[in-house]
């Protein structure tokens, strides 16, 4: 974090008069110590509409927060800026500022490299690289410029462990892992972003194509890593964004209708919006 | 329905034709090269093969100088048109933006389709005086002519399918390794190249392919002296390929003569090379492309 924050002359500070639209009494935990702060973000693709609109919110430590809602809503979009991997889109336009630790990460300064190594994310449909089990793990470390064998063994028993599938892949690491089943591959590539030890897991529908017994154990796995870790997950329902919230942003049409802790959100909702979402009238 | 499944069965039998005779074709060719090519080896003793000597007149039929000439030609043109085609088809395909993308890949396209005598003038009017004054040479019309235009040739057409190979590279591959902390030189390297290698390969074959068959440019700008390439500096002298031969010699020989024959027996030997290096181009091809399979399945 620090080797990270000492890239940039000086961090900007973070500017805390801004409050969130739906600002609860339980929003305060929130806001005391926040991981990731995103600040009015309006993001427009080429095609000139805008998939963010004046976005505010304040992500925890060590919890789950869920942003939710129906299809493009701009979840994916949020969840990508974070780690700038929308660079690789046609992006037109951004407004705003997203602050992970104090450092405006949009800033132009920033080290793209090494913010992507803090902010580790995992797609919808698991991407192994056509290498072993070992090898996909391994790979993000060669490329940090880790070479040593026994670093190397020790993170992977670590993240695999971390991801709930060490039990499973122990006896064969150096298989290749597109051999593993699609579930087992998804929980590998949850690994292969903790290897790095990020702060920051992103996870865009990580169980959406996924067996409930497979889900049930990648869910499970993220319980225990929000102990370490700040989580940011799109689920692949409303079911499961109810399972496993601690917090819960309800997206629609690019706009944030409603964000409070899970319990609340899922029970009682302030917009009459998310309510219907959530009771299963739309979307 | 009835109708409906005649005209099933008769487009169905149709394609059949048409896929069936496409290789009657390319057999009565194959039985044609063979059937003129083979008394060439009834009548001339290997020994005659193998010497250096390509003379037809005296029956010297050494086949060593023009295998070698365009062998020499054939190097000459991959070992610089490989690299510049692929590295230009990762520019066009990951670095460039997306404007000079959309002049890049059309022009590509239409240098692709140049006539190969257009390139032989351009050759014999710009590069072969230029390369006699820099090198102080004889003759501007040498091997490195002929390499340069053949590379040149071949490089559209490796640029052009090497392209569409690294654009059909899912982009998940790509943004999988950059959230691993991969840079994008990183990226193009270790996982869009080699996510590509069949398709850049083929790429690789049909520029080569291209340059191996190529008869028009070499004629006008290699010089067409039958003389074995020996030692670095044969480069820069006049070869004489195996197309070039048959092209040049092939309508005034008498049919049916020992020299008749031995013009199809080159055929052979160029047919046997261009199969050899697509099945190689092939297996390597297919073991690449299961291997994808299971991995997108
Ligand atoms: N790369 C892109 N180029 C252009 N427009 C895009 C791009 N990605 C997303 N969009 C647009 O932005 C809007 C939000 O998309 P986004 O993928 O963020 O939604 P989402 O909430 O993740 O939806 P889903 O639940 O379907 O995944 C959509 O209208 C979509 O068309
Ligand atoms: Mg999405």
């Amino acid at each position: 974090m620090n080797a990270f924050n000492s890239d940039l002359n000086e961090p900007s500070p973070v500017p805390m008069e801004v409050k969130p639209r739906a600002l609860n009494a339980s929003m305060e935990i929130v806001l005391t110590d926040p991981k990731i702060i995103v600040e009015h973000l309006s993001i427009s693709y080429s095609d000139g509409t805008e998939s963010l609109k004046d976005i505010y919110l304040a992500i925890p430590k060590n919890a789950i927060t869920v942003l939710f809602g129906p299809a493009g809503g701009g979840k994916s979009t949020l969840l990508r800026t974070i780690n700038r991997l929308n660079d690789l889109a046609d992006v037109v336009k951004v407004q705003g500022h997203v602050w992970l630790d104090g450092v405006d990460i949009l800033s132009p300064e920033i080290d793209v490299i090494k913010l992507r190594r803090k902010v580790g994310i995992v797609f919808a449909r698991p991407v192994v690289l056509p290498l072993t089990i070992r090898q996909n793990l391994t790979y993000g470390l060669e490329l940090a410029g880790q070479k040593d064998r026994t670093i190397h063994a020790d993170a992977v028993e670590r993240s695999l462990k971390a991801a709930a599938i060490w039990d499973e892949v122990k006896d064969r690491l150096d298989e290749p892992a597109v051999s593993l089943s699609g579930g087992q591959q998804q929980r590998i590539c949850l690994a292969r972003s903790l290897v790095l030890e990020p702060e920051v897991i992103l996870l865009d529908e990580p169980t959406s194509g996924l067996d409930p017994i497979s889900t049930g154990k990648v869910e499970a796995s993220l319980q225990t890593l929000k102990e370490n870790y700040t989580i940011v997950l799109v689920p692949h329902s409303v079911q499961q964004a109810a399972r496993v919230a601690d917090y819960a942003a309800f997206f629609l049409g690019g706009e944030l209708i409603e964000y409070t802790i899970g319990k609340q959100i899922f029970t009682n909702p302030l917009d009459s919006r998310t309510e219907d979402y959530v009771e299963g009238r739309f979307g | 329905m009835k109708a409906g499944k005649f005209k099933d069965i008769l487009i169905t039998s149709l394609i059949k034709v048409c896929g069936y005779s496409a290789i009657i074709f390319v057999g009565m060719i194959f039985v044609f090269l063979i059937k003129e090519g083979s008394p060439a080896l009834i009548r001339v003793p290997l020994e005659n093969f193998l010497q250096l000597r390509w003379y037809p007149i005296e029956d010297r039929f050494g086949l060593l100088p023009l295998i070698g000439g365009s062998l020499i030609v054939t190097l000459g043109a991959a070992i610089f048109s490989i690299p510049l085609g692929i590295v230009s088809a990762v520019y066009i395909a990951e670095v460039a933006p997306r404007w000079a993308r959309e002049i890049l890949k059309p022009l590509v396209e239409v240098l692709g389709g140049l006539p190969s005598v257009m390139l032989g003038f351009i050759g014999i009017l710009v590069i072969v005086p230029a390369l006699r004054q820099a090198l102080n040479l004889p003759t501007g019309l040498t091997a490195f002519t002929g390499a340069l235009i053949l590379g040149g040739m071949a490089i559209p057409t490796i640029v052009s399918v090497a392209e569409d190979a690294l654009d059909a590279v899912p982009k998940t591959y790509r943004e999988a390794a950059l959230a691993m902390g991969a840079t994008r030189w990183q990226t193009i390297w270790k996982v869009t190249l080699p996510a590509a290698k069949s398709g850049v390969l083929t790429a690789v074959m049909l520029g080569v392919g291209r340059a191996i068959g190529e008869t028009m440019t070499v004629m006008m700008v290699t010089g067409n002296a039958a003389v074995f390439p020996t030692g670095f500096g044969a480069i820069f002298k006049p070869v004489r390929t195996m197309t070039a031969t048959i092209a040049a010699e092939m309508g005034e020989v008498a049919s049916g003569s020992t020299h008749y024959h031995v013009l199809f027996l080159i055929g052979i030997i160029l047919f046997l090379i261009s199969l050899t290096v697509n099945l190689i181009a092939a297996s390597v091809v297919f073991r690449q492309r299961k291997r994808t399979e299971r991995i997108l399945s």
